[in-house]
């Protein structure tokens, strides 16, 4: 390696060469951002399959879950997003396997009462095999 | 010269463009000269340890990651790691290399946040956007791998929660290739910039023997010639099975700190690929009991700042004892007044900067000094909670509809 | 002239308005350079104007300690300045607004006065880092100054005048003899990045030291018309620079004389930007140290050499 020379102004090459590239900045929100796979969002909870045992609520740092009962056998799931700290441990404690980790990230409200958003139960109670999907409110505006 | 020259009272912080955090440094100055630098810390104490205190073991886990964001990864496997060993779990092979490689990428993303920001402290905030904007590359690997770009939540108390796939394999050496190239630019840059090598050399002075007395730790202390590194000295992880360089310099001042951290970077890029060409099969985690039964733990773990220490104590039940964190930023704050002595206040940014300060990290106690017989005292929970109260209260804040837990009024 | 048309041109065209007109251009063009060299997106053309605008519209808040009229004076006096010295600057054309026997000194005078407000500015605002930040700015004008005037005079001294007017007329008669002044003009360069308070001069500015330097308690409409002036001080420095060291042109007739002019006044200000893109901020004693060591002998030296030519033409 040839020794230094130090001298002011190292970094002329380079930066004359940014000159005439694409700057590096990604123009969110103009052009969309998508999280690669597995990004830890917000967690949705497709209650008909829950079964009550509420190891979720136990075992989220933020206590940021609620699981309430609101017939036989049917459960309704709250998150709190404005405590949750999107660590996925709901989804690897739950024995179901029914809890996903989305991939939003565009969460901010006004409100803080919309953070709260409800995973309500089927109406109908849930059939052998699949069932009505969960109706659940996603974070407007 | 008179001597009685007017010292001005410089308060830098806990509110300066310098410190990424609060910390004040309350400095004497004479001219552009510092005369003396008076520390006080504590202004970043959440009440992480008496946190961990009423939550889980699992929930501590999420917890004491976020100690800081930074180095998170640090706290949360020296915490389960301390566990662990509490537990007497045999954590699987494949686990501890998945951990190895989240720390060592955890070391290059601070290292080039550290580039970015001594470049901003000393004026050159070109190298702040080049080095910032290089380690996306490392951010978004980290996105990739484990789901967030910082506070990964990687680690569970017997192993780890997700498993590096043959798809992502390919993506990380491809990331190492084109980080080793910036950096051995950046080295380029460290060795011939004149305006900058001016600014960062001759700065902040720490000699070898002040930097052991003092007990600086991590690149603060090897860019002093102290030759201690965790990873090679205890090691943890899967440390125990690469072969790396501890890189240490003579410079003994803020420039050595600079080629230290440079020269860890590409010890990184190493590291991580001879992690991944050697990852073990096998599972990722080993079943952990709820309740840990009684013992006591320490451990030690480098963190891009320097050595970290928990301590972690559990009585059988599943929430612990006592959690005490030591972070390495405390152990290198107190050399910061040595190297800050007969400077200009021109380096002071660079010279607090060079340290790489978490203060979220290093925030954990504080000692209450009884100023009439200057003894330390320990004040117990509710005692300090009643100050805090009457010290609010004799300054008008009225507390009759404050509730506090466990139902009790102020 | 008459008054009217007097007037007219010291408050419109190519007076006040025009100058704070470029002065924004100016900054735009500095910023967008600047972030486009460091591979960033850099902001829109509107955004110097937004940043008066918005700034104007902020409370202003003044110190109880600060003494109240020399801290609402001084940018406002900073901007009067330098819009004064632009009078007598040729830019298109060998004739300025005014021109009379010695307005080179004039002009270095005025331009001098900015960095007075500066200090005082900063001075009287009565604050820890306002007064580190005003020393430092006075003690930075001792460093530039001296080879920034040094360089400034040496071509005055060939052209054997000190009306500016005077010597754009003498360099447009002998053309060749600016390429004598180009040690003075890399000179100047330098010495410019310590007036304009830009990297790697920027220490009484020193964000990250000091806070905002002389600024640090100015809001609203005095930190706007602090930033218009040196936005304005960028442009006035450069268009006299360019009429004293690049004097050609300037017979060319108003329309291409001004788009030359504006080329010239891009061309320095490019420079600018990409010396502060290049450098770490010097501390004030490597700077001081570097100033009268290395450009003060080259600017002396320039001068001796165009003392000798004149002996010769």
């Amino acid at each position: 390696m040839k020794t230094p020379r130090r001298r002011p102004g190292v970094m002329l090459q380079t930066l004359l060469r940014s000159l005439f590239r694409r700057p590096a900045t990604t123009r969110y929100p103009y052009v969309p951002f998508v999280m690669p796979k597995g990004f830890r969002g917000p967690p949705r909870f497709h209650v008909e399959g829950c079964i009550g045992c509420q190891m979720c609520v136990r075992n989220c740092p933020a206590r940021a879950i609620t699981i309430t009962k609101v017939g036989e056998k049917r459960f309704e799931a709250t998150v709190d997003l404005g405590k949750c700290v999107y660590c996925g441990q709901c989804a690897d404690s739950c024995p179901k396997k029914i809890i996903e980790m989305t991939s939003e990230f565009e969460l901010a409200q006004i409100d803080k009462g919309k953070l709260r958003i409800t995973f309500h139960a089927p109406v109908a109670p849930p059939s052998p095999e699949g069932s009505a999907p969960a109706v659940s409110q996603p974070p407007s505006g | 010269m008179s001597d009685k020259k007017r010292i001005v009272q410089v308060p830098i912080g806990p509110q300066h463009p310098a410190l990424k955090e609060p910390e004040s440094f309350m400095v004497d100055l004479r001219g552009e000269k510092i005369d003396a630098v008076r520390l006080r810390l504590g202004y970043n104490h959440r009440g992480i340890e008496k946190g961990c205190e009423q939550r889980t073991y699992v929930q501590d886990v999420y917890l004491v990651e976020r100690i800081c964001g930074i180095c998170s990864t640090s706290h949360s496997t020296a915490f389960v790691q301390a566990v662990e060993e509490i537990a007497g779990l045999e954590v699987p092979r494949r686990a501890l290399y998945i951990r190895t490689i989240i720390a060592e990428l955890e070391r290059i993303h601070s290292h080039l946040l550290w580039l970015g920001v001594a470049g901003h402290e000393v004026g050159f905030d070109t190298l702040l956007m080049y080095s910032w904007r290089d380690r996306e590359a490392v951010m978004d690997l980290l996105a990739l791998l484990t789901g967030n770009r910082v506070n990964y939540g990687l680690n569970t108390i017997g192993g780890v929660r997700r498993d590096i796939t043959a798809e992502e394999i390919p993506e990380i050496l491809r990331v190492m290739d084109v980080l080793e190239e910036r950096t051995t630019y950046y080295i380029k840059l460290g060795l011939e910039e004149e305006t900058l090598i001016r600014r960062l050399a001759g700065v902040g002075k720490l000699s070898k023997e002040d930097a052991v007395s003092l007990g600086a730790v991590g690149p603060t202390a090897r860019a002093s010639g102290v030759d201690r590194d965790t990873r090679r000295d205890d090691p943890y992880a899967a440390y125990g099975e690469v072969s790396f360089k501890v890189v240490t310099d003579d410079h003994c001042d803020v420039y050595g700190r600079t080629l230290v951290r440079l020269g860890e970077l590409m010890e990184s890029y190493s590291i991580v690929r001879q992690l991944v060409k050697n990852l073990p099969e096998g599972p990722i985690t080993v079943k952990a009991p709820l309740r840990i039964p009684a013992g006591e733990a320490v451990s030690r773990y480098e963190a891009p700042r320097g050595e970290d220490v928990h301590y972690v104590q559990a009585n059988g039940t599943d929430k612990p004892e006592r959690v005490k964190v030591r972070a390495p930023t405390l152990a290198n704050t107190q050399s910061v007044a040595k190297m800050l002595e007969d400077g200009y206040l021109a380096d002071l940014p660079i010279v607090v900067a060079a340290i790489d300060p978490c203060f979220s990290c290093t925030d954990r106690t504080i000692s209450v000094l009884d100023t009439k017989r200057g003894t330390p005292r320990t004040l117990t929970w509710d005692e300090l909670s009643r100050y805090g109260i009457d010290w609010h209260r004799r300054r008008g804040i009225d507390f009759s509809k404050v509730v506090l837990s466990g139902g009790a009024r102020a | 002239m008459t008054a009217a048309t007097a007037l007219f041109q010291v408050l419109v065209f190519p007076g006040l308005v025009f100058l704070l007109g470029i002065g924004l251009a100016g900054e735009f063009v500095d910023r967008k350079l600047y972030a486009r060299l460091q591979n960033r997106v850099g902001p829109p053309w509107f955004q110097p104007l937004a940043d008066v605008l918005k700034l104007l519209g902020k409370e202003k808040v003044v110190p109880e300690e600060a003494d109240r009229r020399i801290f609402t004076l001084a940018p406002i006096v900073a901007l009067a300045a330098v819009a004064a010295s632009f009078l007598y600057i040729p830019m298109w054309g060998a004739m300025p607004v005014f021109a009379f026997e010695g307005d080179l000194v004039v002009v270095l005078y005025l331009l001098l006065i900015p960095s007075l407000t500066f200090f005082l500015g900063g001075w009287y605002s009565r604050s820890i880092f306002s007064t580190l930040g005003a020393v430092r700015a006075i003690t930075q004008v001792f460093a530039y100054e001296v080879p920034l005037l040094l360089a400034l005079l040496a071509p005055a001294l060939l052209a054997g005048t000190w009306s500016i007017a005077g010597m754009a007329a003498y360099y447009a008669a002998h053309p060749g003899y600016f390429l004598v002044n180009v040690p003075g003009l890399l000179v100047a360069l330098v010495a410019l990045l310590g007036k304009l308070e830009r990297v790697p001069f920027d220490i009484p500015e020193a964000e990250t030291e000091i806070v905002a330097g002389s600024f640090t308690e100015y809001s609203g409409r005095y930190l706007a018309f602090f930033r218009l002036a040196i936005d304005c001080e960028a442009i006035v420095c450069a268009s006299l620079l360019a009429a004293v060291f690049l004097p050609f042109g300037l017979g060319l007739g108003p329309w291409i004389g001004f788009v030359l002019y504006l080329a010239k006044v891009l061309a320095i200000l490019a420079v600018l930007a990409l010396l502060r893109t290049l450098f770490a901020r010097l501390r004030l004693d490597q700077m001081v140290d570097f100033c009268f060591r290395v450009i003060a002998p080259i600017a002396f030296l320039q001068v001796v050499l165009n003392l000798v030519l004149k002996e010769f033409v």
